[in-house]
C-alpha cells in the first residue's frame, strides 16, 4: 500500500521536476550562494554542471522507482553522490557544507510543489513528506561517503607511516642497522621486529645495531619492546647492539629500574659500528703518508 | 613412530629437526641424544631447527633442557637456523632460552662449536680418545 502511495507521489513530483528543471536549478544555485557555495574551492561552472547532472539523474531515478532510495534505479545517483562527496572531502569542504549541497535543494523543490498543488493541502503534504525522506536519505548518504573517504585517507597515511619508519640498512657484510625514529608502540614494534629478523635471515648478518637516537622517550613499555627484539635476534644467532642512548634516556632507564645489563649499549652509532666490526674480526688501518 | 636422526661428525653431533615436533618425539630425542653423547663422548651438539615452523612452550623448554643436559655431559649445544616467527613466538612466551647458544646457520654454528671446544682444550689440555 505505502509503496504504491510513494510511487504515486513520486510520479507527481517527477512531472514537476521535468517541467520546471531550469527554474529549480536557478533557485537552487541561488540557495547555495551562502556558506555552501565556497567559490574558493569549486568553480561556478563546475557547480552548475554538477547540479544539472544531479537533477537529471534525480528525474530519471524517481521516474523509475519513485522515492525509494534503496532501489537499483538510484545506482547512478548513488555513484554521483559518491563522486561529489569524495571530491569535496579531498578539496577540503566541511562535512556540513557537503551535506548542504543536497539539503539546499529542498526549498526550491518545495516551492515548486507548493505552486503546483495550490489548494490541495493533503497531496502537497504527502508529496513534500516523501520528498523530504528521499533528500534526507541522500544527504545522509553523502555524509557516510564523506566520512568513509576521510577514514580511508587516515588509514592510508598510518600504513605509509609504518612502512616509512622501519628501514633496515646494511652497513657492512654481516652488519645491519635499524634506525628507529618516533615513538615505539606495540604495532610498530611488531613491524620493526619482523623486518629486522627477516633481514637478518636474508642477509645472513651476525650483528644488528638498533639505533634509538630518534626515539623521543623510553618508558618501560618501549624498553620491554626493545628487549624482546634483542632477545629474538639472539635466539636466531645474531648479536644486537643498542646505540644512540641519550643522557636523559640513560637516566630514565635507570630510574625505571629496567635491566639492560645483558645488552650492549653505546651512545653513538659509530661506537656501535666499531664494536660490530670488532666482533666480526675486522680492523681498519689508516693509510699513513707514504715516505 | 618418527625418529629424529642423530649424526656424528667428528667430535660433534648433528641433529636436524625436519618434522613437526610433538611431545613424544621431543622426549625420545632427549633420551637418544643424552645416550649418544655419553656413548660417543661428543664435545658439541648442533641442533638445526631451520625447518621448524611451529613451536610451543614445551618444545622451547625442551631445547633449553637439552642444552643443560648436554652441558652436564660436557658437551656444548648450539641451536642454529631459528626462523623469525619461531623466535618471536618464544620471546612472547617468555622463553629466552638463557643457557642456549645460537647461530644463524649450520656453518656459523660449527665455527662456534669449534672455537669453544678449542678454548676448552687450551684451558684444560686435550684429552685422549
Amino acid at each position: 500500500m505505502s509503496e504504491m502511495r510513494l510511487n504515486r507521489n513520486g510520479a507527481k513530483f517527477v512531472e514537476i521536476l521535468g517541467k520546471r528543471e531550469d527554474q529549480i536549478l536557478a533557485e537552487w544555485m541561488k540557495e547555495m550562494t551562502g556558506a555552501t557555495r565556497r567559490g574558493d574551492l569549486i568553480k561556478d561552472s563546475d557547480l552548475r554542471a554538477e547540479c544539472t547532472q544531479f537533477l537529471k539523474l534525480l528525474t530519471q531515478a524517481t521516474a523509475a522507482a519513485g522515492t525509494d532510495f534503496q532501489s537499483p534505479a538510484f545506482d547512478a545517483m548513488r555513484e554521483m553522490l559518491n563522486d561529489v562527496s569524495r571530491s569535496r572531502a579531498q578539496k577540503g569542504f566541511k562535512p556540513s557544507e557537503t551535506a548542504t549541497f543536497v539539503f539546499s535543494l529542498k526549498r526550491p523543490l518545495f516551492n515548486q510543489i507548493q505552486a503546483d498543488q495550490k489548494g490541495d493541502a493533503e497531496t502537497m503534504v504527502a508529496e513534500i513528506w516523501s520528498l523530504t525522506e528521499l533528500l534526507d536519505a541522500m544527504g545522509l548518504y553523502t555524509m557516510e561517503v564523506f566520512q568513509k573517504s576521510r577514514e580511508e585517507m587516515i588509514r592510508r597515511q598510518q600504513e605509509e607511516l609504518l612502512e616509512l619508519s622501519t628501514p633496515v640498512v646494511k652497513l657492512w657484510d654481516g652488519i645491519l642497522a635499524l634506525p628507529i625514529i618516533g615513538t615505539l608502540d606495540s604495532a610498530r614494534t611488531q613491524v620493526v621486529m619482523e623486518s629486522l629478523l627477516q633481514a637478518i635471515v636474508q642477509s645472513n648478518s651476525r650483528v644488528a645495531i638498533i639505533d634509538i637516537t630518534g626515539v623521543p622517550t623510553v618508558d618501560t613499555i618501549v624498553a620491554q619492546h626493545l628487549l624482546k627484539t634483542v632477545t629474538a635476534a639472539r635466539l636466531m644467532g645474531a648479536d644486537c647492539i643498542i646505540s644512540g642512548v641519550r643522557p636523559q634516556i640513560a637516566q630514565t632507564i635507570v630510574h625505571l629500574g629496567i635491566n639492560l645489563l645483558d645488552v650492549t649499549t653505546k651512545s653513538t652509532l659509530a661506537a656501535a659500528f666499531s664494536v660490530a666490526l670488532q666482533r666480526l674480526g675486522i680492523t681498519f688501518v689508516r693509510e699513513t703518508a707514504k715516505s | 613412530m618418527d625418529k629424529i636422526p642423530i649424526l656424528r661428525m667428528g667430535d660433534f653431533l648433528l641433529v636436524t629437526i625436519q618434522v613437526d615436533m610433538h611431545d613424544r618425539l621431543a622426549m625420545a630425542l632427549q633420551d637418544d641424544l643424552t645416550r649418544t653423547i655419553s656413548q660417543t663422548e661428543a664435545h658439541g651438539v648442533l641442533i638445526d631447527i631451520s625447518t621448524l615452523e611451529i613451536v610451543d612452550s614445551f618444545i622451547g623448554r625442551m631445547l633449553s633442557n637439552i642444552a643443560a643436559m648436554s652441558r652436564v655431559l660436557d658437551a656444548e649445544t648450539v641451536v642454529v637456523g631459528m626462523q623469525p616467527a619461531v623466535a618471536i613466538t618464544l620471546v612472547e612466551l617468555g622463553l629466552s632460552l638463557p643457557g642456549v647458544r645460537t647461530a644463524l646457520n649450520v656453518d656459523a654454528g660449527m665455527e662456534l662449536l669449534r672455537s669453544s671446544v678449542n678454548a676448552h682444550k687450551e684451558l684444560y689440555g686435550s684429552r685422549l680418545h
